[in-house]
């Protein structure tokens, strides 16, 4: 009875919400401008401690570039890195990434100038890339610099930058600290290519 | 109550019209639709941390190009008073290798002091516990091994025959890892003696065993093993082997501290010739070190 009620009357709530539901379709429904993207780039990260050097590197990173405001995300698979020795790997995702519970690490942000470089024709460029970064549970502020190449219609950007494995709750147990580094240097390198909507 | 529907249904309309855009300002990687390296199926790892589980071999392989220096030891019984130290004046040894030809596939050897036995074996992994959709929730393994009694046997009634001091085994493992904490393990087995100490006894014995560990922290876990021998083919004398221990793991060695009624630390031994028996105190302590070297990089 008293739903009927409601129906009958106008309700100026409920109109609220209505505009407000079109108005938030329509604004993520103009987002949708030119992106690009790739499903294999990769992602290498280097540490070196006084006993052992940790090398470990993926080629099925996710990234998408959004062409109109510069925003920039990644995506990488923990179990798809591999080491060379299959014992640090099983440790790497048992004891130290916890890729069971943490699958990927994602990298959130924007390049604030993105907008001032022209990609149309080819060209190197250097640019600012702010953004945060998630492993293993913990989101970290992370700046570094990002070289953009733009050729025959593919945009190509390396990167590189230092993380330090204590700020992402990952504990180095003492009698391993000379085997594991406390530093671990990432580098990322992709191809990215238009994403055409089907 | 008109009031309180018009409000829950303004909420409801805040949350609905919200959404979409908490939507298209989260994902921008949402846009490559369903990510494919999920559906994937990977091998699970670690299962245990080591490829014994005590005495019994698990479900775990030395990985391709990997050599596992194994040394086991075991001291004597605690129960064998101050005199002895309890047990610790005593030992007995196993020095072993391993080495993973494939990541399925791996052989080994090793000599135990007790009475100086030689042996070797291998593991094939048949089927991997996999995760991602049509993943196998178990992993099973096919075990081999052979020992060889070195030590002279001083009977004179006999002819000391080389194939009389032949052991064989062999042994289905069916593993799992159930959570990331626990992994469990049946193994049905049977051992052939071609020669048994006493005319009573069976050939053949079959046994199944089950053995598991729990996880207590990442680099700890806690492990226990069971073997049970079907009735009426060993002497009365022989016990069932039971241990408990723990697995330390850092990094490339593992550790394993337990507690254990049987002698021998091979098959035939451990499977049809424990004299230990828990609830008289006959245990040992003991420990195996595992360390691993990389000889072939991947």
């Amino acid at each position: 009875m008293k739903i009927n009620l409601i129906i009958k009357k106008p309700n100026l709530w409920l109109a609220t919400m209505m505009i407000l539901l079109i108005a938030a379709t329509l604004y993520s429904q103009s987002g949708s401008g030119v992106k690009y993207f790739t499903r294999n780039a990769s992602a290498s990260f280097f540490s070196e401690a006084p006993l052992e050097k940790i090398e470990a590197s993926t080629n099925s990173a996710s990234s998408v570039i959004d062409m109109a405001t510069g925003n920039v995300e990644v995506a990488v698979l923990i179990k798809s890195f591999n080491f060379k020795k299959a014992l640090m790997q099983e440790h790497f995702n048992e004891n130290y990434l916890e890729s069971n519970k943490f699958p990927k690490a994602v990298f959130k942000g924007t390049m604030p100038e993105f907008k001032t470089i022209n990609l149309t024709t080819d060209g190197k460029y250097t640019t600012l890339l702010k953004g945060a970064i998630t492993i293993h549970g913990v989101t970290k502020p992370l700046e570094t610099k990002v070289l953009i190449r733009s050729e025959g219609g593919k945009i190509f950007a390396e990167t590189e930058f230092e993380l330090i494995v204590a700020d992402f709750n990952i504990s180095i147990p003492s009698v391993v600290r000379d085997n594991v580094a406390k530093m671990v240097m990432v580098k990322l390198k992709a191809e990215f290519t238009e994403l055409k909507k089907t | 109550m008109k009031k309180i529907l018009r409000f829950v249904m303004g909420f409801a309309g805040l949350w609905i019209g919200t959404t979409p855009l908490m939507y298209a300002q989260d994902d921008l990687l949402s846009m490559l639709g369903t990510d494919s390296s999920q559906l994937k199926k990977e091998p699970v790892t670690g299962t245990f941390k080591t490829t014994r589980v005590v005495n019994f071999p698990s479900v775990v392989n030395t990985a391709a190009g990997v050599l596992d220096i194994k040394i086991g030891h075991r001291f004597g019984f605690v129960n064998s008073g101050l005199g002895e130290l309890f047990g610790l004046d005593q030992s007995t040894v196993r020095l072993g290798a391993e080495y993973g030809v494939t990541n399925a596939f791996m052989l080994g050897f090793g000599r135990s002091t007790f009475e100086k036995t030689l042996d070797g074996y291998f593991k094939w992994k048949i089927l991997k516990q996999t995760t991602g959709k049509g993943g196998s929730p178990l992993t099973i393994s096919l075990f081999g091994s052979t020992a060889l009694k070195t030590q002279k046997t001083n009977n004179s009634d006999r002819e000391d025959l080389f194939v009389n001091n032949l052991f064989y085994t062999g042994q289905l493992i069916l593993g799992s890892k159930i959570t990331e904490e626990l992994s469990l393990q049946l193994s049905p087995t049977i051992v052939h003696r071609n020669l048994t100490s006493k005319p009573s006894e069976k050939n053949d014995v079959l046994g199944i065993g089950a053995g598991g560990r729990i996880k207590l922290t990442k680099r700890l876990s806690l492990n226990g093993e069971y073997m049970y021998v079907l009735p009426d083919q060993i002497s009365s004398e022989f016990k069932d082997s039971f241990s408990v221990g723990f697995d330390i793991e850092t990094g490339g060695h593992v550790f394993q501290l337990h507690f254990t009624n049987s002698t021998a630390m091979i098959e035939k031994g451990y499977i049809a010739e424990t004299v230990g028996d828990w609830a008289e105190g006959d245990i040992h302590f003991g420990f195996n070190i595992s360390r691993v070297f990389n000889l072939k990089k991947k």
